[in-house]
């Protein structure tokens, strides 16, 4: 410090007022902090209180589009997609494989349930995820040894859209890294 | 226990040491409210940091999602207009605290030696701060913004030599777009915050070296930075941000609860569309009237907008050295003197000038008009597209309408008598030689038409010669000493002919009275006698003059504004209106956004 004043000592303070002042400017302080930081703190957190799409059937494709001897084939599911401020109508939100024996109809999230990497259809030897190697069934069930904690996201199929060939699927994407299937909100 | 391992600590960082010498800061004369600003000046800066930082978080910087993120943080996050109007108030009071912490460094004399380089430190500070204001203001990508902005990244490109160079590359392209807001933000959230924490520390290290310029006569004994000056300094940063919450919620109050608080947010940014409302924040207002004045036309405006100011800011960067006789300190604070009543001058000057300018006024009204309806239209269900809130604006009759009305039609024509947008043409360039539009078929409208005291008024038929046409003089003759049987009759026809217009706005009217407009109907084919001239539905009339099946339906509207010298309206009768469509003076959207102005056919939110 090379300002000093010797003419003016520093009278001590009684210590209770001391105290007062002390806890004053440490309230007034942490106030003044506080509101700012809570109004961001409120932006932050707003994507906890919004809830994704309400999952509805949505048509995919034709019977006739999907080969008949049971060869699982992708399919684009497309659907009004809201991103914070833009909206987007009729655009791809998402895929599924369609599997097809006689008039029966399988779908499959393409999404690996164990950390949401895109599975390949392999030609006669079901799914192989490309991240972690786990493996699946033609049928989407796991096949032993692989690190996913569950099997293929099964996706339900209108039935009654199904008889009038046309497939139309409840698209949905499910909580990873689960052994239980829990959907997305 | 603790103990020890804060013995422990300190012996390994030395933060005792560090702490003290924060806190316990020698104030010779104890402390004082007079000593506060620049820790409010400081607070001010971490609060924009945090806001900053939270604001981050939710802004998105291109052509097509800085105004539409903005907009999603103000009105769809919560706490988003708090956080916003922190940020945008806090910047302002920055200036202001800026203002009177330099005011008081000259004024006290602060400045003088030892503490020339800590002056000029804080003049840097000055400037990264005004920095931050200018690189601000362009995010949210609103016309204000847009605008303003525009005039300072121009000046630039009058700097001799490397003016084009420096404006290029600021921009990051010819033209304002994504590049200028990539840069903007880059500057505004990376490089001035980083520059500031750097000199801000600088500025502080140099002041403790020097201690505070205490000003005599001294009040009290001596005392230490903690606790009395920091709880005078807490108080005043919780006054600072008392105004500042004041200042976000103000519009609100004011409004009763009709406004939405917190910082304004414009149009979005149209490069295609006038603003004339453009101003910079009031803080730079007097270098903007600086520049107005007429010694800066032409040549000079190099002088007025970057020789001038720079000479200034030359003289305040000289006090230390000029302050080292009596007499030069006394030449600063004049200087500084001249330099505050200069800018209240000129600040005034602006503000009084718009405050008589008629255009100015309207270019307000109508800007907050536009800015009104671009979030009411990002808040329709259809939601702001792919391509940007802009689209919603270019599509929006509301806003589109009124302008092309202006440009196209209000030559001849007018709107409830101005031009749409509010302002008045001129009576000797364009005077009122056509209808005024307002409400076109709809009851009133038609019930002054087929009024005999109303229908040769310029409201209707202008100065065209259908002034003195056998419309006028029909009306006249028939309806002069009409009794109350035919009163009712006209009052049916006009019922019946405005149903076919199909308004929105009689919507109610229209399904109601269809009693009256059934009755209308047939008057029109027979005891009013408007079929023995006009066409009506499957009764065919003289051709050249208006058709009346439809009238001032969308249909009837396209037909008629895209050639009016059509058979079916006043073919070869047609009097001065160009055939907009056929001649291609505009196209299909355009002519229908006007009409489906004129005829009040927007989106308007469900209540």
């Amino acid at each position: 410090m090379l300002m000093s004043s010797g003419a003016n000592p520093a009278s001590p303070e009684p210590p209770r007022r001391d105290f007062f002042r002390k806890t004053l400017a440490i309230v007034a302080g942490l106030l003044a902090g506080i509101i700012p930081g809570a109004a961001g703190l409120a932006v932050l957190l707003d994507p906890l209180r919004r809830k994704s799409a309400v999952s509805t059937f949505l048509k995919v494709t034709t019977l006739d589009a999907i080969p008949s001897d049971g060869t699982p084939r992708k399919f684009q599911i497309i659907s009004d997609r809201e991103d914070a401020w833009s909206k987007f109508p009729n655009t791809p939100i998402g895929a599924v494989y369609l599997q097809r024996q006689n008039d029966q109809v399988t779908a499959f999230n393409v999404r690996c349930p164990h950390a949401g990497c895109f599975v390949d259809a392999i030609a006669g030897d079901g799914f192989h995820c490309p991240c972690h190697n786990s493996r699946f069934n033609a049928d989407g069930s796991l096949v032993p040894g692989s690190v996913s904690p569950r099997g293929l996201d099964e996706l339900e199929i209108d039935p009654i859209a199904l008889k009038n060939g046309v497939v139309q699927v409840k698209f949905q994407n499910f909580v990873a890294g689960t052994p239980e299937r829990r959907p997305r909100t | 226990m603790i103990k020890g391992l804060l013995d422990w600590l300190d012996d390994r960082t030395g933060y005792r040491g560090i702490i003290d010498a924060a806190l316990f800061e020698h104030i010779p004369g104890g402390a004082r409210w007079r000593y506060v600003w620049g820790s409010t000046l400081v607070f001010a800066f971490s609060v924009q940091m945090i806001t900053g930082f939270f604001l981050w978080l939710g802004y998105s910087p291109s052509s097509q999602t800085a105004w539409e993120s903005v907009y999603y943080i103000q009105y769809q996050m919560a706490g988003g207009w708090l956080l916003r109007g922190i940020h945008h108030f806090m910047a302002q009071a920055m200036i202001v605290l800026l203002s009177l912490h330099m005011a008081q460094v000259i004024i006290d004399g602060a400045y003088r030696a030892p503490r020339e380089v800590n002056f000029w430190i804080g003049l840097i500070l000055l400037h990264l701060v005004l920095g931050l204001s200018l690189t601000g203001y362009l995010l949210p990508w609103d016309q204000k913004g847009y605008w303003a902005t525009q005039v300072a990244t121009n000046i630039m490109g009058i700097a001799p030599v490397i003016g084009p160079y420096v404006q290029r590359i600021v921009i990051g392209g010819p033209d304002y777009g994504h590049l200028t807001l990539t840069r903007f933000f880059a500057v505004h959230a990376g490089l001035l915050p980083l520059l500031i924490i750097i000199f801000t520390a600088a500025h502080i290290y140099v002041f403790r070296r020097h201690g505070i310029k205490h000003k005599e006569p001294l009040v009290g004994p001596d005392s230490t930075f903690w606790v009395d000056q920091v709880l005078k300094d807490a108080i005043a940063c919780l006054v600072v941000l008392a105004v500042v919450l004041f200042l976000v919620i103000w519009p609100w109050i004011i409004s009763m609860g009709a406004e939405h608080p917190g910082a304004d947010l414009g149009a979005p940014a149209d490069s295609a569309s006038p603003y004339s409302a453009a101003r910079p924040e009031w803080y730079f207002l007097f270098l903007f009237q600086f520049l107005k004045l007429k010694q800066f036309a032409g040549a000079n405006e190099v002088y007025g907008a970057i020789v001038i100011p720079m000479g200034v800011m030359l003289l305040f960067a000289l006090m230390p050295i000029v302050g080292r006789w009596n007499l030069g300190h006394r030449f600063n604070i004049a200087f500084f003197g001249a330099f505050v009543i200069g800018v209240i001058i000129l600040t005034g000057m602006a503000i009084m000038e718009d405050r008589t300018k008629t255009d100015y006024q309207a270019a307000v009204k109508l800007a907050q008009f536009e800015s009104r309806r671009a979030i009411e239209l990002a808040q329709a269900p259809a939601g702001i597209p792919a391509t940007g809130a802009i689209t919603l604006i270019r599509t929006d009759p509301a806003i589109q309408g009124p302008r092309l009305f202006a440009q196209n039609c209000a030559s001849c024509h007018r709107y409830d008598g101005h031009d749409g947008t509010g302002q008045i043409p001129g009576k000797d360039t364009d005077p009122q030689t056509a209808s005024d539009l307002k409400g076109f078929g709809s009851r009133e409208w038609l019930g002054g038409l087929l009024d005999p005291r109303q229908i040769d008024s310029p409201h209707y038929f202008g100065t065209t010669k259908f002034k003195e046409g056998k419309m006028v003089k029909f009306i006249k003759e028939e309806m002069a000493a009409a009794d109350e049987a035919k009163k009712s009759r006209m009052k049916s026809v006009v019922a019946a002919l405005s149903a076919e217009a199909g308004l929105k706005s009689q919507k109610v009217a229209d399904a109601t009275d269809t009693e009256l407009i059934e009755q209308g109907q047939v008057a029109i084919r027979t005891a009013a006698g408007c079929a023995d001239c006009h066409t009506f539905h499957e009764i065919a009339g003289d051709t050249e003059i208006p058709d009346l099946t439809g009238y001032g339906s969308r249909k009837w509207l396209v037909d008629f504004i895209s050639n009016p010298s059509h058979e079916r309206f006043y073919g070869t009768r047609n009097d001065r209106m160009p055939a907009f469509g056929a001649k291609q003076l505009l196209d299909e959207t355009q002519i229908g956004l006007i009409i489906d102005w004129l005829r009040g056919d927007w989106y308007t939110p469900q209540p």
